[in-house]
């Protein structure tokens, strides 16, 4: 099993993603946003966390047009997994991968905290590890983590079951509670919280972990 | 030439920053403000002989995110 983490000028959660993909059994390729390539024989890309290119125009666009994320999405295009996290996530929407889009915070203000979170899907790789309704407890940090989509656009996502994580108590008015989105495929997660920051009991919980797990058991089985 | 871009968001988007300023004037006794938005505004150097269509790829591709932008180019 391979995963491939992507480092832009400005991620931050790039190393602990790697750790987290390691601990759970992955061999991890760290590549460079200048890169054009992936690495042969990468099961699933992890796009960090962090403030690539500085946020600058918005989150995550300059990114989703840089020379490796012509691969990312083809590799997304032909079947692979692909995990964007915070940052990743905006990253994602950007590309076209995901639908919708992460706007300013509601109440303006940069969130770091613990949330809480319910598994609304456990129909995908990387929600497989735990059970549809489990509650975890894992942190955000972010300032423009508001989800928003058109109507047509929640609709469709309520009604395929593609909400992956809901908020128990919404941090930045995203629609509908939702904190994480799966593609069409269910091999595309972008999610705002943050599961590599809760893989170790010294970061103070775990709930994070079975979703590398998860994710590992998955890939092997497939 | 230069061109102007004017980035704004779509109409019924929640502007949370033109919320905030708009209560803020409000705050400082500024009376009858009904409504503020914000956007950006990018200017571009082009070669001369760009057109209008070039521009608009570049607004489709990258200056703005048309899930919750719109857009208006000033040549």
């Amino acid at each position: 099993m391979k995963a491939a983490v992507i480092t832009f000028p400005g991620s931050n959660c790039d190393r602990d993603l790697a750790v987290a993909f390691e601990q759970a059994g992955f061999d991890v390729a760290r590549v460079w946003h200048k890169d054009t390539a992936l690495p042969s024989g990468v099961d699933v890309v992890g796009i960090p966390g962090g403030f690539s290119f500085g946020d600058y125009l918005r989150c995550g666009a300059i990114a989703a047009n840089s020379p490796i994320c012509r691969s990312v999405v083809a590799h997304a295009e032909a079947g692979g997994f692909v995990l964007g996290i915070c940052n990743g996530f905006q990253v994602l929407c950007e590309t076209g991968l995901l639908p919708g889009v992460l706007m300013r915070n509601a109440g303006l203000k940069f969130v770091c905290r613990n949330v809480g979170l319910t598994v609304a899907s456990a129909e995908s790789a990387f929600t497989s590890g735990y059970a549809q309704g489990d509650a975890l407890v894992v942190p955000v940090a972010h300032h423009d983590g508001n989800y928003n989509v058109d109507a047509e656009g929640l609709a469709a996502l309520e009604a395929e079951g593609r909400v992956a994580f809901r908020y128990t108590d919404n941090p930045n008015g995203s629609m509908g509670d939702i904190a994480g989105v799966l593609s069409e495929n269910r091999r595309v997660l972008g999610m705002m919280p943050h599961p590599e920051r809760a893989v170790d009991a010294q970061h103070g919980g775990t709930d994070g972990a079975a979703m590398f797990k998860g994710l590992a058991e998955a890939l092997v089985s497939a | 030439m230069k061109v102007r871009v004017d980035v704004m968001l779509k109409q019924g988007v929640l502007d949370p920053q033109g919320e905030a300023v708009k209560s803020a004037l409000g705050a400082m006794g500024f009376e009858g403000v009904e409504g503020v938005r914000q956007g950006k505004v990018i200017e571009l150097e082009l070669a001369e002989g760009s057109t209008e269509a070039d521009v608009k790829a570049m607004c489709e591709k990258l200056l703005a995110n048309t899930v919750i932008e719109s857009y208006a180019i000033h040549m």
